[in-house]
C-alpha cells in the first residue's frame, strides 16, 4: 500500500498535528505492552504457523491473497511480544533477532487490521491450536490506534461519538430524528424517561438509512407493554472507539450508555439490530470498566425471544415463500445468540432455508468492524459480499433476513454494486410487521 | 571420551537442563503476565464453560466439517508425520532402552524393520511438508527462521537415524555420536522455537474453548 492512501493521525490526547515516525512506533509500542498478557502471550506462544486460518477468511477466500492471512495481520503485535514481553524478550532485543516494529510496517498493516478484517472471528474456529485469533487482531488495532494510524473515518466518527455521543453532525440531532421517525411511522417513541426496566439504544444507521427498523423497535416494545425509554444522552449503540481500536474512547463510549442506564435504574439495556454494538456492550463494558454491569445487556432478538417462551409475544404466520436468514457474526459466532433469531422465525412459521455455511460458521457479509465505514475498502468489500451473495442465491430464497443493521447496509451496498436481486430485510422489522393483535 | 559418550553425557546433560529449565521458564513467563477477569455477565455457567474447555482440548484435533474441503492437505500431512514420529520414537527397540535407562521403565516395541519403514515415509513426509512450505502462498508469506530451523532440527535427527540404523555415510559409532547429538540439539533448540506447540496446545485450546462456551458461542 502506498503512503497516499495512509491517513496519518494527530496526538491522541492533545488533537495536535500528524504524529512524526518515532511517535508513531512508540505510540504502539506503548498499546501493545499494555495489551499483552498472559492470554494473549499463550495465543501468541502458540501459533505453529500451519496457516489454516486463512481457509476461514472470507476476505482469503475471495481473494486467494495470502496477505490476509488473519494471523499474519497480528505480526507487528506479535513482533513487540517477542522483544519485550516473551520469554526471551532480551535475547530478542541485544542480538536484534526480531527487530523493532516500523513506522513503515504499522503502515503496511493498517490496511491488513482495519479494511481486510471484520473481527468475525470465523479464523478462530479453525485454528487446530485453538487460539481465537480475532481477539488478537482487535488488540492489535488498539497498536494502530495509539500509532495514529486508524483510518480516518473510523477515527473521525469515533472522536465524534467521544465528545457528542453520536459519530457524525446530523442536520437535526438524532434525538429530534428519533421523534419524527415516531411521527412519521405513528409509533410513540419513549424518550427520557427518569425510570424506565428497559433502556432502548439503536444503531445509527438505522437512523440514517432504516427508519422503519427504529419505528419498529418501538412498535414491539409498545406491544409488549414494555416499561421502556430511550435516552437522548445515550441513543447511538455503536461504539465507534472499538472499530478503530481506541480502547479508551472505547470504555468512554461505553460508560455514556452506562451512565444513562444507570440513571434510568435500567434493568435491561436492549441492543438493536447491531452485531458489534452487542460485542460491546455484552462482552467488553464490563472488562473496560473493571466492574459488572448493573444490568442486562440483551439483543432485540434475545429479548423477543424472551418475550415469545414467557407468551408475552404472539406472532402471526409470515407468508414469505422460502427464506434465508444471515446470521451476524458478532451476534452468532462471537455473541452466543445463536438460537434467538429462529425461534422468533419459527413462530412466524418461517423455516430458513439455511446456506451452506451458517450459525456459528457463517461466512460475513464483510462490513462488519467498521470496513463498511472505510471508503477504500469498497473494492475489496465487493469481492466478499459477492461470495455471500452466490451461498444466498443457492438456497433459491425470495426472502432474505439478517438482525444487524451493518450486516443490511453492507448487502444493500453490494446489491447496488452488483445489481444483486434480492432486498435485504429486517428480521425485527419482520416481527413488528407481524404481531398478534398488534 | 569418544563421539558417543560425549553425546550421551556431557552433551546430553546439558541440553537436558537446557531444555528443562527452557521450557519451564517459557511456561512460566506466560503465567506471570496480567490476568484478565471477566466481569461480563456469563450465558452459560462456569461448569458447562469447563467442560466447554475441556471439549476443545478434543474437537479442535479435527476440523469442522465446514472446513475440511480447504483443510484437508495441511491435516492429512500433518496428522501423518506426527503419528510417524510419535512411533518412530517412542516404539523403537534402541529409543526404549534409551529412554527407559532415565526413567527406569519399558514398554513394547514394534520390530525394526517396521519402524524403519515408517521412519522413510516419516522422511518422505517431512520434504512434502518442506515442499509445502515453500511452494504454498500462504505458507511461504508465513514462515520465519523458527519454522526452517524446526525443521531442519527434526528432519536431521530423523534423516541420522535412518544412517545409523542403516550403517551408511559414516562407521556406526561416529553416525550413532551424530545421531545423539541431533537429539541434543533437539532439545537445546526446543525452548526457543515453535517445537513449544506440544505444551501449549491444549492450555490454548482449553482457555480459549472456555471462553467461547462462557459466552455460548461455538467452539
Amino acid at each position: 500500500m502506498n503512503r497516499s492512501s495512509v491517513e496519518f493521525h494527530a496526538n491522541l490526547a492533545t488533537g495536535e498535528a500528524a504524529l512524526g515516525e518515532q511517535q508513531r512506533v512508540a505510540g504502539a509500542m506503548r498499546a501493545f505492552t499494555r495489551e499483552i498478557g498472559a492470554l494473549s502471550a499463550l495465543r501468541l506462544e502458540s501459533c505453529v504457523h500451519c496457516g489454516m486460518c486463512a481457509d476461514a477468511c472470507h476476505f482469503y477466500i475471495a481473494t486467494e491473497d495470502p496477505q490476509y492471512t488473519p494471523v499474519l495481520k497480528v505480526e507487528p503485535f506479535k513482533q513487540a511480544f517477542k522483544r519485550e514481553a516473551g520469554a526471551f524478550a532480551p535475547f530478542f532485543r541485544w542480538f536484534a533477532l526480531k527487530p523493532q516494529v516500523t513506522a513503515d510496517e504499522l503502515e503496511r498493516w493498517q490496511h491488513l487490521l482495519f479494511d481486510s478484517c471484520n473481527m468475525c472471528g470465523r479464523c478462530s474456529l479453525i485454528c487446530p491450536m485453538g487460539i481465537d485469533v480475532a481477539e488478537l487482531i482487535e488488540q492489535a488495532r488498539r497498536g494502530l490506534f495509539e500509532a495514529g494510524l486508524a483510518p480516518k473515518e473510523l477515527y473521525e466518527k469515533a472522536a465524534h461519538q467521544r465528545r457528542t455521543g453520536q459519530p457524525e453532525d446530523s442536520s437535526e440531532p438524532y434525538r429530534d430524528r428519533l421523534l419524527a421517525i415516531g411521527r412519521q411511522f405513528k409509533v410513540e417513541m419513549p424518550i427520557d424517561k427518569p425510570q424506565a426496566e428497559v433502556m432502548l439504544t439503536v444503531p445509527r444507521t438505522d437512523i440514517e438509512h432504516y427508519p422503519a427498523a427504529v419505528a419498529a423497535l418501538a412498535r414491539v416494545m409498545a406491544h409488549l407493554k414494555a416499561d421502556c425509554t430511550f435516552r437522548s444522552d445515550g441513543l447511538i449503540a455503536e461504539n465507534y472507539g472499538y472499530y478503530a481500536g481506541g480502547r479508551a474512547w472505547q470504555r468512554e463510549i461505553s460508560l455514556r450508555l452506562i451512565e444513562q442506564a444507570r440513571a434510568c435504574k435500567a434493568k435491561v439495556l436492549i441492543v438493536p439490530e447491531c452485531g458489534h454494538a452487542y460485542s460491546a456492550l455484552r462482552w467488553e463494558a464490563a472488562e473496560l470498566i473493571g466492574k459488572p454491569l448493573p444490568f442486562k445487556v440483551r439483543h432485540i432478538t434475545e429479548y423477543l425471544a424472551e418475550a415469545l417462551d414467557g407468551g408475552r409475544l404472539k406472532l402471526r404466520s409470515a407468508d414469505l415463500g422460502v427464506t434465508a436468514f444471515h446470521d451476524p457474526c458478532q451476534l452468532v459466532r462471537k455473541g452466543g445468540v445463536t438460537s434467538a433469531p429462529r425461534r422468533l422465525l419459527h413462530a412466524m412459521g418461517i423455516e430458513p432455508r439455511e446456506t451452506t455455511r451458517h450459525i456459528g460458521f457463517n461466512v460475513c457479509c464483510g462490513g462488519g468492524g467498521g470496513v463498511l465505514d472505510i471508503e477504500r475498502a469498497a473494492p475489496l468489500r465487493h469481492r466478499v459480499v459477492e461470495e455471500k451473495f452466490h451461498e444466498i442465491d443457492a438456497t433459491g430464497a425470495r426472502t432474505f433476513l439478517t438482525s444487524c443493521s451493518d450486516c443490511r447496509r453492507t448487502f444493500d451496498d453490494g446489491k447496488q454494486h452488483f445489481n444483486w436481486q434480492q432486498t435485504p430485510r429486517s428480521l425485527l422489522e419482520l416481527v413488528a410487521e407481524h404481531l398478534q393483535g398488534g | 571420551m569418544d563421539l558417543v559418550d560425549f553425546a550421551r553425557g556431557p552433551a546430553l546433560k546439558v541440553a537436558f537442563v537446557i531444555f528443562f529449565i527452557g521450557v519451564v521458564w517459557r511456561l512460566v513467563n506466560v503465567l506471570l503476565l496480567r490476568h484478565k477477569r471477566n466481569l461480563s455477565e456469563p450465558r452459560r455457567s462456569v461448569g458447562a464453560s469447563v467442560w466447554g474447555g475441556l471439549k476443545a482440548m478434543g474437537s479442535r484435533s479435527w476440523p469442522h466439517p465446514e472446513f475440511i474441503k480447504r483443510t484437508i492437505t495441511g491435516e492429512a500431512l500433518g496428522y501423518s508425520y506426527h503419528i510417524g514420529l510419535f512411533i518412530v520414537i517412542l516404539l523403537f527397540a534402541p529409543h526404549i532402552i534409551f529412554f527407559g535407562s532415565f526413567i527406569g521403565m519399558r514398554w513394547p516395541a514394534l520390530p525394526n524393520g517396521l519402524v524403519t519403514i515408517f521412519a522413510v515415509i516419516t522422511v518422505t513426509l517431512f520434504v512434502a511438508v518442506l515442499f509445502r512450505r515453500l511452494a504454498h502462498p500462504v505458507l511461504r508469506r508465513l514462515s520465519n527462521f523458527d519454522d526452517f530451523f524446526s525443521w531442519f532440527v527434526v528432519a536431521l535427527l530423523l534423516v541420522t537415524g535412518l544412517m545409523a540404523t542403516a550403517h551408511v555415510g559414516a562407521p556406526y559409532p561416529t553416525i550413532l555420536g551424530l545421531h545423539i547429538l541431533s537429539f541434543d540439539l533437539l532439545l537445546i533448540w526446543y525452548p526457543f522455537g515453535k517445537l513449544m506447540h506440544a505444551f501449549y496446545i491444549f492450555p490454548t485450546r482449553a482457555v480459549d474453548g472456555y471462553l467461547l462456551t462462557r459466552k455460548g458461542a461455538p467452539s
